[in-house]
């Protein structure tokens, strides 16, 4: 079967270039320029497959900048090496039925856009994409690209590209062919007619894997740049054929597409009702409650384990189940992986100001670093929690009201040392009144998240209320 | 009146569904990574995307394809990440795309630490990347405003065509309050700019590429334009105790909710301290500001930075009044103690 050229235009190109300055019936590209020959095969394959409506075309930054002069199609236009990841969002936008190109020059795939080619190629976006090689920038006047071969004169490599300074010219369509989930790789040639004709087909092929929603496809062109390499057309055909393919070589590294095409399962969109309804988990029930005295500046502290987060957060939320305004203030980033952990709690019957307790009137210390860094900042008349188990010093201010409570025994003999927080919680909840202990005990089960928990929690609040009862309630 | 207990963080993907938000692009960055947890959670639950990118700069170039093709989309990071995204969001406003980006503020420059600063102000407020742009930004100072700022943004993102931030902060990131969640869902409309690879859009172009100077030069006058008109049509802050007030502290923020007890504490001592806390940053206020300032002795600014927004509270006021800097930086946070200390009015 031979397959002709059409000399006419193609569909999918616009009739006349209006968006282009002056000059609408030409391209931009200089003569004998790769590009033309590029966007017309791609152009026809759009037309053969029937897909001109719903195709997108990325543009890069490079000499086919403007290629939204040309393509009769939607076009996006993308900022210099980031067409693989516009594509990637236009890709998970639109439906299945989209097709997305993304059109790239040397520079802008293999330089500054290479973290966006890989990780496309690497997640299969379904997308294909037309990777021009011509081993220079040609915008920009004629650069060194990553292709650029060794010796190669460009005017950044004026004396000729060299390993020791530049590296080695990079080999992507290998590359990519070593990831695991692109479904077609091939390198092409413009560089003779046999090689157009080529191309042509493999072109045609890469649109053809999306029209079949099988994944991503990559296809290198490689393609002259008379103006880079300052040669006429003749010889920059030639020098493609003689030195790009030597160092390039064009062939198939990845077909995929004798496999049945991967069966997409459509996504389900919730109704607004059930969306609304997805949020409905972890609503806060409201229960009466007394009155609240003063507002509670609250610092509960201790290490990793004990349960200072959960029962801080607890409550907080016993708060807001009061009604009360409260704030919770965890201490986070990599702090909390060294092991120690506080929480700012702030209860009040008004709108409340800075979420950040400096001076606390309540301090539970559940370790003993926690009261050598906060003893001094409690209040005067404020109550100290100490867990007895583990701190072995007394409280040194006498102007505070102290409560040593061995939350960590009391915890381990129920089963859970973490639940120690929540011991030395009920016994402030029972000393207070800041929120009832039956607050405590209704919102446990929602706030745990490993069920089997919730009665060891409970029993850890019952315990912590009899151990207040026992030693401090007057 | 049912009512959730959640950080920030959490809040802002509440809001962001209910506001018609339909893909996430992200990058983790402390203090901003619950947000991408939350997306990661919900929006496939929800029918929607979920994508952590390899970095921040392609992530914005996701939200730049994704809202050239017509979608409600989002990132969420941190100073170092909206950095990297800064050539992104000059695309995007040159392109008038809209889109929703987080920055939960931490301390800098460089890697910094992961503690508030509100040092982003210049960055976010000013523009950050090349050429003549504005973004709109929104500064909530409560869980609750996470959410609600969330979810009216994307509406305020179409309508304008605009990047709108949501100006947070470390703390207000990482608190949690008790939430309200809106009971409505908001759906972006279909755009007649759009690309929605189908017949009817086909003819639609996306680009920030202007060739001729003419064309380039109307293109920033329209961008101009429609900042001058935001100036009119959105600018929002909060008031407390300023009609009888002689002197005023200006603050948004974490920094709003230590001024509020400042003011509250100063108000107790018979200081008649009043706040001005601006909602949105840009556009800033400054004509109410203007006005508040003829009748005050003295206007306090206060922010965690070395003075970012102070140059917008000058640019206001005009000399009409003494204006103060009360900044803390590096990530510490001051007590209304402190803060009152600082002012002049302590003990
Ligand atoms: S510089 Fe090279 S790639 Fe660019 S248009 Fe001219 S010939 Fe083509």
């Amino acid at each position: 079967m031979t397959t002709v050229i059409k000399h006419q235009k193609p569909s999918a190109f616009y009739d006349e270039f209006f968006r282009k300055g002056p000059g609408q019936k030409t391209t931009h590209y200089c003569p004998g320029c790769g590009h033309g020959v590029a966007h017309k095969l791609v152009a026809e394959a759009i037309d053969n497959l029937g897909i001109q409506d719903r195709t997108v075309f990325c543009s890069p930054v490079g000499c086919s900048v403007f290629g939204y002069y040309y393509f009769d199609t939607g076009n996006v236009q993308c900022s210099h090496g980031r067409a693989a990841a516009a594509a990637t969002g236009v890709c998970r936008t639109l439906d299945e039925d989209r097709i997305v190109i993304s059109y790239q020059g040397d520079g802008d795939l293999a330089g500054i856009g290479m973290g966006a080619i890989m990780h496309a190629a690497n997640r299969g976006e379904n997308l294909t994409v037309f990777f021009i090689n011509n081993a220079i920038y040609g915008m920009t006047g004629g650069q060194m690209a990553p292709t650029t071969l060794l010796g190669q004169k460009t005017t950044t490599s004026p004396r000729g590209r060299t390993a020791e300074n530049e590296g080695y010219p990079i080999h992507m369509s290998e590359v990519i062919s070593q990831l695991e989930a692109p479904v077609f790789v091939e390198r092409v040639t413009l560089g003779d007619a046999k090689g157009v004709m080529k191309a042509k087909r493999v072109v045609q092929k890469a649109l053809q894997n999306q029209v079949e929603k099988r994944g991503f496809s990559f296809v290198e062109i490689l393609s002259p740049c008379p103006i880079g390499w300052k040669m006429n057309s003749m010889d920059a055909r030639h020098w493609i054929t003689e030195k790009l393919e030597k160092i390039f070589p064009v062939g198939n590294l990845r077909d995929d597409t004798k496999e049945p095409a991967p069966v997409s399962i459509p996504r389900m969109k919730l109704t607004d009702e059930e969306l609304i309804d997805l949020f409905k988990s972890g609503e806060v029930e409201s229960v009466k409650a007394g009155s609240l005295l003063n507002e509670q500046l609250v610092k509960v502290a201790g290490f990793g384990g004990q349960g200072v987060m959960s029962a801080s957060a607890l409550l907080a939320k016993c708060a807001v189940a009061e009604n009360r305004h409260a704030t919770w203030l965890p201490s986070y980033g990599p702090e909390m992986r060294g092991g120690t952990a506080n929480a700012s709690v702030v209860i009040s019957n008004e709108a409340i100001g800075a979420p950040v307790v400096e001076t606390p009137n309540v301090l539970i210390a559940m370790n003993a670093p926690s009261l050598d860094l906060f003893e001094e900042s409690v209040q005067p008349k404020g109550m100290v929690i100490v867990n007895s188990s583990l701190i072995e010093r007394k409280v040194k201010r006498d102007d505070v009201n102290v409560m040593y409570v061995p939350a960590t025994d009391i915890a381990i003999e129920l089963g859970s040392v973490m639940t120690a927080t929540i011991v030395a919680l009920a016994v402030y909840a029972a000393a207070s009144g800041a929120v009832s202990v039956e607050t405590m005990q209704k919102m446990i089960p929602s706030s745990i998240k490993r069920k089997n928990l919730v009665d060891i929690n409970l029993k850890a609040v019952e315990a912590g209320l009899k151990y207040y009862k026992e030693h401090y309630q007057k | 009146m049912t009512k959730h207990l959640m950080k920030g963080n959490d809040a802002v993907i509440r809001g962001a569904l209910l506001g018609g938000a339909t893909e996430f692009f992200g990058y983790p960055i402390t203090p901003a990574s619950e947000i991408a947890h939350a997306a990661a959670f919900y929006f496939p639950l929800a029918g929607h995307t979920f994508l952590q990118a390899e970095c921040e700069v392609n992530a914005i170039n996701m939200l730049y394809g994704a809202s050239a093709a017509g979608s409600r989309v989002m990132t969420a990071s941190a100073g170092p990440g909206v950095a990297l995204m800064a050539e992104g969001l000059s695309y995007l406003a040159g392109a008038e795309l809209p889109n929703v980006v987080i920055d939960v503020q931490r301390a800098g420059p460089g890697l910094g630490n992961i503690w508030p600063e509100q040092s982003d102000y210049n960055m976010v407020v000013k523009g950050g990347g090349n050429g003549n742009y504005k973004n709109i930004v929104l500064a909530p100072n409560s869980v609750q405003e996470m959410c609600d700022f969330t979810y009216k943004a994307f509406d305020l993102a179409d309508k304008y065509r605009m990047t709108v931030f949501i100006m947070a902060d470390a703390y207000i990131g990482q608190m949690m309050e008790p939430v309200e969640l809106p009971k409505q869902v908001i759906h972006g409309k279909r755009k007649d700019w759009a690309i929605y690879a189908d017949k009817e859009s086909r003819k639609n172009l996306v680009t920030s590429i202007f060739m001729s100077v003419e064309e380039m030069a109307a293109h920033n006058q329209k961008l101009c334009d429609k900042y001058e008109r935001l100036k009119n049509e959105i600018v929002d802050f909060e008031e407390v105790d300023t009609e009888d007030a002689d002197i005023l502290l200006i603050a948004y923020g974490i920094s709003a909710r230590i001024s509020l007890s400042a003011v509250k504490e100063l108000r107790a001592k018979g200081i008649k301290a009043g706040l001005l806390r601006p909602k949105t940053l840009f556009p800033f206020p400054s004509k109410r500001i203007a006005e508040l300032s003829e009748k005050m002795k003295k206007v306090f600014v206060v922010e965690l930075s070395e003075g970012q927004m102070l140059e917008d509270v000058k640019l206001a006021i005009y000399g009409k009044a003494p204006i103060e800097l009360c900044n803390w930086m590096g990530g510490m946070v001051p007590s209304s103690k402190d803060l009152i200390n600082k002012m002049g009015y302590g003990d």
